[in-house]
């Protein structure tokens, strides 16, 4: 496999003033191979789209280094940077009302990319457009129309064509099908699916649906205020995980099965995600951890392969 | 037989009047349910859910909404069409409410406390003074934690989880007899979800009373609900029990829904099965059956007719509004309807 995307000691903070900083991305290092598709789950807060953006460059960072191939991205993206990665990484935004101008058309919309990044002529670009519409299930003729004419669903797949009519090697979807119908849903997922089948994409899959991403992804990345705690194959990960973290989160998701969830123990974890302002030392996980220890308080756990399995890494003091 | 439930709404009809013309929301829905307990409906945007419990709750404006048709008995008292002004008797009172965007339906400008407490000022004579110890008292009984402090904080200090659960202690303030959660969890994360579902049945079981859950969310309904009602383009297609529904599906549209979920078992490697196409347009309902036209099962007849409800067997009250189950229909196995393709 030949990694794609590999991020290295990537931190975000953000300033908020008074000398404090939002840890929003915290020495974060993650591989991404070609042709995978790697889901990252975590509570909303936990740095998940700041991640997809700052990979992006959509936010600066603040230090550590992606690299693109054997490429390093810029620390800072210029307008020539944006110029020159766009038509290879792109992103699909979550909710399909607000990322999508309401003043332009469709054809403006999805042909916008192909105007700005290459040579086409307004005639081409609306053929291309077309073929786009049809790929995403949509018609050729809803070109001329506005995004407030479609329903959330077809926004959504307004907003894939967008990000996938240059033929780009990598996207980040971030939480491209939480604001969608359980029927969507699934037409939304089948239809990135064959398309990344078609294209050869590279994905990273941000949702909090833990049950979609097992189902999307083939490894998983599960994400705790700013940092990875758990990485590793998607079934191992959600069938057999090893984070406390981890473990919360997968027990927490109900299934739909009558039966199963009446024998399922009240696993309800107390507190919530804290401020990630001022970090404490230590493990991030520490307060809310059912088993935790006195070492997790003075030293932060460092991601670590799981019983020699370089796969699968856990940041965890448990399996040391 | 239902009319001695707890609450029991039958045949209601609500009917909107917008600029495109009237819409038809909610199309002849009869359910019940009793104390002790829970009633999850389940359906995609648009099917009429909140509309049936606005309707219940008297939440509706009138104009432009209007309540053409049914009765709400509360412990057979007919409850339905009460005014937005004048009905606090019920509303607050007897039947309590949670929304689901606990950042939006609280007051930005009073605290927590006052909000909580004013509940019982209006529906139960309190004092401010009572009224506010015992807004303490239930912030303490949701689980929050130093509530007496936190009493007196506003909303834009509390996080999600703990909006929602300063909503389910303003809902529980006057013990009420019923109490609706209209998608109480969907703007949380799955571990704060947990902690909300556990504290409703919780309350559930310490005050026996009734919960009517709205949810899109199948496994919440396979976490919390006794009874099971699915509703679709403004009617109940199917509704029964919590296994019968989920085990025994007797409505394509149920199937359809459970196809297009992805199942947690390593084994089962599957395609998610869509359900094509997209709910009918309620502005001109269609004349026979609302799932017809995305319905792979579909007849000439579903075309035509409203399907009545089939009873499912003589001794629960599981039905399905589908001529599949018409005892003359021919046998359509309705388990093959969405087969999961294996993928390559």
């Amino acid at each position: 496999m030949t990694p794609l995307v590999s991020i290295e000691h990537l931190v975000k903070y953000f300033d908020i003033g008074r000398d404090q900083r939002v840890h929003a991305v915290d020495d974060v290092s993650l591989t991404i191979y070609e042709g995978e598709i790697v889901g990252l789950v975590g509570e909303s807060g936990s740095g998940k789209s700041t991640l997809g953006k700052t990979i992006l460059g959509l936010h600066d960072k603040t230090s550590g280094t992606v690299k693109y191939g054997d490429e390093a991205l810029p620390q800072h993206y210029r307008a020539a940077d944006f110029q020159k990665y766009a038509a290879r990484m792109q992103m699909i935004f979550q909710d399909p009302y607000s990322s999508l101008n309401p003043r332009m058309t469709v054809a403006e919309i999805i042909g916008e990319g192909l105007r700005l990044h290459s040579n086409a002529n307004s005639t081409e670009i609306r053929e291309r457009v077309a073929e786009w519409l049809r790929r995403v299930g949509l018609q050729p003729d809803h070109m001329s129309r506005y995004p407030h004419e479609f329903s959330g669903g077809q926004r959504q797949r307004i907003g894939i064509a967008r990000a996938l009519i240059l033929e780009p090697e990598f996207v980040v979807c971030d939480e491209p099908i939480s604001a969608l119908d359980v029927s969507v849903q699934a037409q939304v997922v089948n239809l990135l699916d064959s398309i990344k089948k078609e294209l050869g994409l590279t994905l990273l899959f941000i949702a909090h649906d833990l049950s979609m991403v097992r189902y999307v992804s083939d490894r998983m990345a599960v994400m705790y205020l700013g940092s990875l705690v758990e990485v590793g194959p998607a079934n191992p990960v959600f069938f057999e995980p090893a984070h406390p973290y981890t473990q919360i989160l997968t027990s927490s998701n109900p299934e739909p099965d009558p039966e199963s969830e009446r024998h399922r123990a009240s696993t309800s974890i107390t507190g919530e995600i804290p401020s990630p302002v001022n970090i404490p030392a230590g493990c991030r996980f520490a307060d809310r951890c059912p088993k935790v220890m006195p070492q997790c308080r003075q030293e932060t756990p460092k991601l670590k392969p799981l019983n020699g399995d370089a796969d699968r890494q856990v940041a965890c003091f448990l399996y040391d | 037989m239902s009319s001695d439930k707890l609450l029991s709404v039958e045949n209601l009809a609500v009917e909107f009047d917008t600029y495109g013309g009237t819409v038809q929301a909610v199309r002849d829905v009869s359910f019940a349910v009793d104390a002790g307990e829970t009633l999850a409906v389940v359906g995609e945007s648009g099917c009429g859910k909140s509309v049936t419990v606005q309707s219940v709750m008297g939440l509706i404006p009138m104009p432009p909404g209007r309540i053409t048709s049914g009765t709400a008995k509360l412990r057979g008292r007919n409850i339905l069409g009460n005014p937005i002004v004048g009905g606090e008797d019920i509303r607050g009172a007897e039947i309590g409410m949670i929304f689901q965007d606990p950042m939006t339906s609280l007051n930005p400008t009073m605290n927590i406390g006052d909000q909580i407490a004013e509940t019982l000022e209006v529906h139960r004579g309190f004092t401010a003074k009572q009224a506010f110890n015992r807004a303490v008292e239930l912030l303490e009984m949701v689980r929050i934690p130093e509530a007496a402090k936190r009493a007196k904080q506003y909303p834009f200090e509390f996080s999600g989880g703990m909006l929602q659960r300063a909503m389910i202690a303003t809902a529980i303030a006057c013990e009420p007899a019923v109490l609706i959660a209209d998608e109480p969890t969907t703007a949380l994360d799955v571990t704060i979800q947990a902690q909300i579902l556990d504290l409703m049945n919780d309350l559930k079981r310490d005050t026996n009373m009734a919960i009517i859950l709205i949810t899109h969310d199948l496994g919440v309904v396979a976490r919390m609900a006794d009874e099971v009602a699915v509703m679709y383009a403004g009617q109940i297609v199917e509704k029964g029990a919590v296994d019968d529904v989920f085990y025994r599906s007797a409505h394509p549209y149920t199937l359809g829904l459970r196809a297009a979920m992805p199942v947690n078992d390593r084994e089962a490697e599957h395609r998610l099965t869509p359900i094509d196409g997209s709910p009918p347009d309620l502005f001109h309902p269609p004349k026979g059956c609302g799932y017809c036209a995305r319905c792979p099962a579909a007849m000439k007849v579903c075309n035509d007719v409203v399907p009545p409800e089939f009873a499912m067997s003589d001794t629960t009250d599981h039905f399905s509004r589908c001529f599949l189950q018409h005892p003359e229909s021919s046998a359509v196995r309705l388990d093959g309807l969405y087969r999961k393709e294996v993928s390559a």
